[in-house]
């Protein structure tokens, strides 16, 4: 273990040297604002420091085996024949086993530890939240509100959110980098995911699985705020803006870009389960246009 | 009459595809033109277009590749221009445009670039270096090459008549259904991917069967070289996984044209098991394409080291692990799907594993140079080249494969800097090293060196500047595929990069140079002996260019290493062997099986894409007919009289002898 911590801190040097790539990283997954990105990025350089503390001495020794044993330096012996050692052998197969074998360990208990399906631990409940990947914009359904929005999601900061997630019509993906995983989004099935906020902030949120012509577009704002603004938010959408009914779904999986945030002041309760179920067909795609 | 065909589908109103194809079209004629005129037609037919010998079948797969690589550079130059210009701004080009692009991109550089780069130097190589006369079945290996071909020019037809897919290299349902694909875009990926499998598969079927059955004698399987192990590695994966995407993307066709249901939304369709299926092929072809790569270094390496390859055994170990894991691991390509711990970290842990025979590999190469004497030739210098960006893109890769670091960074620009780390770092590295080290022995005289470096050194600077900033990129959470974008951050990463693929250009324009420089220059470069790096396997015992039987007396091999073996002998002996018995050789006939075939292949191919039913029948019975009467036929052989092998040997011997005379009185 302390191999691995030192490692750890000759890492984060080498972060800190790199601060003008850092710099620029902000808003990436390296500047993460919740627990599950931030355990990420731990696991991300760990993984890196493990095996750059092989791959530095790799690549150094072949460049100084090829710069030492080039023809015209006189002095490096030359051993035409030398081709086989048992014990050179063992090293050559041992190193990276062992080094795949740490790795391999670590890769196995965060995946376990960072499923996202798992719900996170804290003493507030989990705001549920359904998102579904249109053709291209994404729709979020707040069923205990009974409140959705378009490309725009706000929740409580400091509190953890529960994703169920589904596609109305081709495969995305759900990403916001500075909070963690990303997860598919796929037509007649829903995926979990569970991520937090820890402070307030605007996060960038996309879709990172390319879907179509529209893709570029399919963006979104996410918003942790506190959570006494955070009910104020949805008392006050629920005053205004119209009702997303079977009606409104059908127009809203259309194919459309680049398009502006918006709010429905009452849904459906059964909607998610009408489009993971296919009664609200999925969309149409370019044909419907015609 | 004709299907969905008409004169709506040639976009005469988008200037970008039109000028490109005029360009095309205007050199493919002026080729023609030139070829028709100067009278070399007949020559051409007869001697490489209907040739089933092994050589010439690998140079033509070799070229392909070449001007297959301009066409996917110049999509490579458009897509990193149009994300440095558009930056809160449309740039100019619209989607239904760029994603053909990136599709037309990834398909390119992979099926008809890296796939016929490495089949053509096995094809050229592997014969010589088991002290073969041909692979195992000749006419086949011209079929295989012709079908590529085909492939090849559906993928560029689709440049001016219709459109190219807009769903990226593997087409994931259900944005490739007919209800978000309508047009003929998926087709044309489909159609031209199922008839070059075809040839693919065979290519595989023939490498197999050459590599483990036609070997000169004393060439047991241990005193093989290192390529002709990764060659056959490689095809024993060919064989086992292009069957999959054979099937997998006649299931899409099968949605696609006769309303089933794989992989559709609806009725019971699964896109799950699309990706399931395109990655059970997709992760062993990344392995069809980095193996014989391995193979070429480790051909040029001790070449240049003037030493044996350290650790021979342990190498064809690693190698035949690799092509055992290589089928168990290809669930990383979707950690982000929700399968669970339990399966993500099986799959994470297998995935690594991959990187312990790889890591022995680097290791064996560097215990190789160790106690050499190195030459840096262009080849040794794409060899060092490959093992520092190799290892970079290894290890991103294994960082890729641990699922919490990839739930950060799939699908992003993260991603796309390792595979092109790997693949260009390692399969074009390689093909560019192999090119350069088998030129010689393929025209009998060598590449011009000083452009050769350059064209490394622009290449590699290039390389890095391209693409380190789309690790940055990744990192910022860049995804993939944005046509636009309006993060400011973002912008001067992407400017970086595009001036990295300027670079590129340069090399490129310098390999060009060399190779027109090189032509011009022949008689400097000529290679007399056959032996111009000082060689140590079978294929560079034999004349340059080899004659059409390779060896006039198949060697005899005692050791590892055969040619050097040879040379040894010869020299303790002090005199160069005694002239063998020559007998008559029999060779396999030309025929024009292959090229046939796949013309009526590709009338078939055009015919299913716009639906003109009629021409799928003609061009289907046409192909099928061909075979037949190839089967039927009687001659398949011709006689070259021991005469005639006489007289080219001795031409051979003379050679070398002038040469060894010639080094003795210098020294």
């Amino acid at each position: 273990m302390g191999v691995s911590t030192r490692c750890r801190r000759w890492a984060w040097r080498a972060l800190v040297g790199a601060s003008p790539i850092l710099l620029t990283a902000c808003g990436g997954v390296l500047d993460p604002k919740g627990p599950i990105g931030t355990a990420e990025r731990t696991i991300l350089i760990d993984s890196l420091a493990i095996m750059l503390a092989i791959v530095v001495p790799t690549l150094l020794a072949t460049m100084g085996v090829a710069w030492w044993f080039r023809t015209s330096n006189t002095r490096a012996r030359y051993l035409p024949t030398w081709a086989y050692s048992g014990q050179l052998e063992l090293i050559v197969w041992a190193i990276p086993l062992l080094t795949i074998m740490l790795l391999g360990g670590v890769a196995w208990v965060a995946s376990h530890e960072l499923d996202p399906a798992q719900k996170l631990a804290s003493d507030k409940p989990a705001l549920e939240i359904q998102a579904v990947s249109l053709d291209w914009k994404w729709l979020f359904i707040y069923p205990d509100q009974h409140i959705a929005s378009v490309n725009q999601l706000v929740v409580p900061a400091g509190a953890p959110v529960h994703f169920a997630l589904t596609s109305g019509s081709v495969m995305n993906a759900f990403f916001v980098p500075q909070l963690g995983s990303m997860i598919y989004t796929m037509n007649g099935m829903t995926t979990q995911l569970n991520l937090q906020a820890d402070a307030p902030g605007h996060f960038a949120g996309m879709s990172s699985h390319y879907s179509g012509d529209g893709f570029s577009d399919m963006h979104f704002e996410m918003r942790a705020v506190p959570a006494a603004e955070f009910q104020s938010w949805v008392d006050a959408t629920r005053r205004t803006g119209p009702v997303l009914d079977a009606a409104g779904y059908a127009d809203l999986a259309k194919q459309s870009t680049n398009v502006k945030p918006s709010l429905y002041r009452d849904i459906d309760p059964a909607l998610f389960h009408k489009i993971v179920s296919q009664e609200l067909p999925p969309g149409p795609g370019p044909r419907a246009e015609q | 009459m004709f299907g969905k065909l008409s004169w709506a589908a040639v976009p005469l109103d988008q200037p970008i595809p039109m000028i490109a194809s005029g360009v095309v079209a205007l050199g493919i004629f002026g080729v023609m033109a030139l070829v028709v005129l100067k009278g070399w037609l007949p020559y051409l037919w007869r001697e490489w277009i209907t040739s089933v010998d092994h050589k010439r079948i690998g140079v033509m797969y070799t070229l392909l590749a070449m001007v297959m690589l301009l066409r996917g550079f110049s999509d490579a130059i458009l897509m990193r221009s149009q994300q440095a210009l558009a930056f809160q701004s449309p740039g100019y080009l619209p989607p239904e445009h760029y994603d053909q692009i990136f599709s037309a991109h990834g398909t390119l550089m992979i099926f008809f670039v890296a796939m016929p780069f490495v089949i053509g130097l096995m094809n050229f190589v592997v014969p010589l270096q088991l002290g073969a006369r041909d692979v195992a079945f000749p006419t086949l290996n011209s079929v295989s090459f012709w079908l590529t071909a085909t492939g090849a020019l559906l993928v560029n037809i689709s440049l001016v008549v219709g459109e190219f897919a807009r769903t990226g290299w593997l087409p994931y349902p259900p944005l490739s259904e007919i209800a978000y694909s309508p047009g003929v875009g998926v087709d044309y990926y489909l159609w031209a991917l199922q008839i070059s499998g075809v040839g693919t598969l065979l290519s595989g079927v023939n490498l197999v069967t050459t590599v483990l059955k036609i070997h000169a004698p004393g060439m047991t399987y241990m005193r093989m070289p290192m390529f002709c192990w990764t060659t056959l590695a490689s095809n024993l994966l060919i064989v086992a996984a292009f069957p999959i995407l054979t099937a997998t993307l006649a299931m899409l066709l099968l949605d696609r044209y006769l309303g089933f249901h794989f992989f559709t939304n609806e009725a019971g369709g699964n896109v799950m098991m699309f990706m399931n299926l395109i990655w059970a092929w997709g992760h062993p072809e990344v392995y069809i394409l980095i193996l014989p790569a391995f193979g070429i270094f480790s051909e040029i390496i001790p070449t240049f080291s003037g030493k044996p390859l350290f650790g021979y055994r342990s190498m064809v170990a690693a190698t035949m692990v690799i092509c055992i894991l290589a089928f168990m691991v290809w669930l990383h390509h979707f950690f982000t799907m929700g399968a669970g711990a339990d399966v993500n970290g099986i799959f994470a842990v297998t995935t690594m594993i991959i990187a312990v025979p790889t890591g022995v590999k680097v290791f064996n190469w560097l215990f190789t140079m160790f106690g050499g004497r190195i030459v840096y030739s262009v080849p040794m210098l794409w060899s060092l080249g490959f093992i520092v960006t190799f290892v970079i893109g290894g290890m991103t890769g294994v960082l890729l494969a641990v699922p919490p670091a990839d739930f950060v960074l799939h699908n992003s620009l993260f991603l796309v800097a390792h595979f092109h780390n790997v693949i260009i770092g390692g399969v074009l590295f390689g093909s560019f090293a192999g090119y350069t080290y088998w030129f010689p022995k393929a025209f009998g005289f060598r590449l011009h060196d000083r452009l050769g470096r350059a064209a490394f050194w622009f290449w590699i600077v290039g390389f890095y500047l391209a693409f380190m900033p789309l690790y940055v990129l990744g990192l910022m959470g860049m995804t993939r595929r944005m046509q636009h974008y309006d993060v400011p951050e973002w912008h001067p990463w992407l400017i970086a990069a595009a001036a990295g693929a300027a670079l590129i250009l340069c090399g490129i324009m310098l390999q060009v140079a060399q190779l027109v420089v090189s032509i011009r220059h022949r008689e400097s470069l000529r290679d007399e002996t056959g032996d111009p790096w000082n060689g140590r396997s079978l294929e560079w015992a034999t004349s340059s260019p080899p004659p059409a039987f390779n060896f006039a007396i198949l060697p005899n091999v005692e050791g590892e290493d055969a040619y050097w073996g040879i040379k040894q002998h010869a020299r303790d002996q002090a005199h160069s062997n005694e002239e063998p018995e020559y007998e008559d050789i029999e060779m396999p006939a030309n025929t024009p099986t292959g090229v046939i075939c796949a013309f009526f292949a590709t009338f078939m191919g055009f015919a299913l894409i716009w639906h003109i039913w009629w021409l799928v029948i003609v061009g289907g019975i046409g192909a099928y007919a061909t075979f037949v009467v190839f089967a039927w036929r009687n001659e398949t052989e011709y006689k070259i009289d021991a005469d005639e092998v006489a007289k080219i040997d001795r031409a051979h011997r003379r050679a070398i002898r002038a040469h060894s005379d010639a080094a003795l009185a210098s020294s």
